[in-house]
């Protein structure tokens, strides 16, 4: 297996990416404009949610809440498929650097998926009268949790760093793949022991404008989770090649400003 | 090459049965745990019999989910601390194969008394009669993929620092489907409706789980030892 | 979509709670995770400075702490 992480790789190729040393400047400097698109989008999103779009009909203006909620669920979902595509290129063309990246998104999909779960219990609440329903997309919502939780806690537990990427992402394809086979279980037991019998981010007439907000905050919410992900990589990598010329020539650099 | 695959097999779950026969107060610890959390739960939810009738089967399915659960660390921890693991990854059989013999084994001795036990179990939430078979092939279907699942966390924390707790974390969201299917085969027999869809839905997750968890076992251990 | 004036909007027909409840405890998520992320960063910068303080060029650094990142 050629080492990609060799610095001596030239050519255009993207695989020079793989390079802890080569996408450390790289992230650095993307990293403040996904922050600015995101803070940019949300603002405009924000504005769509609360004065463009209309009152609801039937919940009032309570519903508003779905502009934080459904993004939160489709990035907490889209961060653990991209955690376990990481963790595969990872494992399968032993590039350190897919080990980091998958390590730094992790916390971000679990914030997404706790705030999914928050909202949608305040939203629950008005809506339907109590806080938790046991209903399909929450409870697969709240077994996502768990699974980044258990990622988390043993990439955490492991001190050697080689053996905890390696450990992560094989929980981590472990978790990908029961994920399909998690919502169909739930969504099955969901309808047979008829609990809530509609869910709750089910709406089945949405102005477009509400359909706009939330697609607005959905893309803010990806910027965001590139911005965070490549700043908290950027640490990672330096606590991971301090051994080398270059971590040691930035820290100079840091120490002298 | 098959007769020596088929022989590693046998040799290993030889060897891990006799272990564990000679470690039987291990073994048998594991079974008083399902009777006692069994009998847990008419004290926290009150003796009533139509309550507990109808949560009979899913108190049961849990009691096997967390027994096998703690069991889970003797998969691979005796062998771990005396070197016999690396002596087997080393070997040039596939890992995949031994790896499933030892789950045999374990299953063999900690998740085939659950089954065994359970129907007299059900009796005490005077579960009935007919639904006493449809639990009992539930369990038969569930435990050895609880066991499969169940294994390649235990090769993903072996050796760690509060590795059973951080176990049961990982492994539980893994469970639920399981659960689901399990419980709800009985439920469906006592509701009329036939358990054949949950148990062919088991099935099915019992084949899959013998296809690709020994291989991620593997791989885990691996990633464990070197 | 007009309000009628800004105590209509603060009230959100009488959910404040829960829509303020969300809003409000997403941005305290996304303001903490931003500073704990700033404060790893500056904190895992000054830790490796001061190891390579510790040690001259050209030698291992003595036991690196095994910190997991």
């Amino acid at each position: 297996m050629r080492d990609l992480d060799n610095k001596d790789l030239r050519g255009r190729s993207l695989l020079r990416f793989a390079s802890p040393q080569v996408f450390y400047p790289v992230a650095g400097r993307l990293a403040p404009w996904f922050a600015a698109v995101a803070g940019l989008l949300a603002v405009i999103g924000l504005y769509i949610g609360f004065f463009v779009a209309p009152t609801d009909f039937q919940q009032g203006d309570v519903y508003r809440v779905i502009f934080i909620h459904v993004p939160a669920a489709w990035m907490s979902m889209l961060v653990y498929l991209v955690m376990a595509f990481w963790s595969a290129v990872g494992l399968v063309m032993n590039t350190r650097l897919s080990f980091m990246m998958a390590r730094a998104l992790a916390p971000t999909g679990a914030i997404f998926c706790f705030i999914a779960l928050w909202t949608g219990a305040l939203w629950g609440k008005p809506t339907w009268g109590t806080y938790w329903v046991w209903d399909a997309r929450l409870t697969s919502q709240l077994l996502l949790l768990f699974l980044y939780l258990g990622y988390m806690a043993l990439t955490e537990a492991i001190e050697d760093s080689r053996r905890a990427d390696r450990a992560g992402a094989i929980i981590a394809l472990v978790g990908a793949i029961n994920v399909p086979i998690i919502y169909f279980s739930v969504q099955w037991w969901n309808t047979l022991h008829q609990g809530a019998s509609v869910s709750i981010t089910k709406a089945p007439t949405m102005a477009t404008t509400m359909l706009m907000g939330m697609l607005i905050m959905a893309i803010a919410a990806w910027a965001y989770t590139i911005a965070v992900a490549f700043w908290r990589v950027r640490p990672i990598i330096l606590e991971r090649e301090r051994h080398t010329d270059w971590v040691g020539a930035e820290l100079e650099r840091k120490g002298s400003r | 090459m098959l007769r020596g695959a088929g022989s590693a097999f046998t040799a290993v779950l030889r060897r891990d049965l006799m272990l564990a026969w000679r470690g039987r107060a291990d073994v048998l610890v594991t079974l008083a745990f399902f009777v006692v959390v069994v009998c847990l739960f008419p004290f926290g939810v009150g003796a009533e019999t139509n309550q507990l009738r109808a949560i009979g089967p899913g108190v049961l399915w849990v009691a096997a989910l967390l027994s096998t659960l703690l069991s889970l660390h003797r998969l691979f921890a005796q062998d771990h601390a005396d070197g016999t693991l690396e002596q087997l990854l080393l070997s040039p059989e596939p890992a995949a194969l031994w790896v499933m013999a030892k789950i045999a084994a374990h299953w063999i001795v900690t998740g085939l008394p659950l089954v065994l036990v359970a129907p007299g179990l059900a009796l005490l939430f005077d579960v009935e009669r007919d639904a006493l078979g449809v639990l009992t092939v539930s369990l038969a279907l569930g435990t050895p993929i609880l066991a499969l699942i169940g294994a390649i966390g235990a090769a993903l924390t072996l050796g760690l620092r509060g590795g059973g707790v951080l176990l049961a974390l990982l492994v539980l969201p893994l469970y639920v489907p399981v659960l689901i299917f399990g419980a709800g085969a009985v439920d469906a027999v006592l509701g009329g409706v036939g358990a054949s869809a949950h148990l062919l839905l088991l099935a099915g997750g019992l084949l899959g789980a013998l296809a690709l968890a020994p291989f991620a076992c593997a791989a885990a251990l691996r990633i464990a030892v070197e | 979509m007009e309000w009628e004036s800004w105590s209509a909007f603060w009230d959100m027909g009488g959910a404040a709670a829960f829509v303020w409840g969300s809003y409000g405890v997403t941005a305290a998520c996304i303001v903490a995770e931003l500073i704990l992320l700033f404060r790893r960063r500056s904190e895992t910068v000054r830790r490796l400075a001061r190891l390579r303080r510790a040690t001259p060029p050209g030698r291992p650094a003595p036991g690196v702490s095994e910190e997991t990142v």
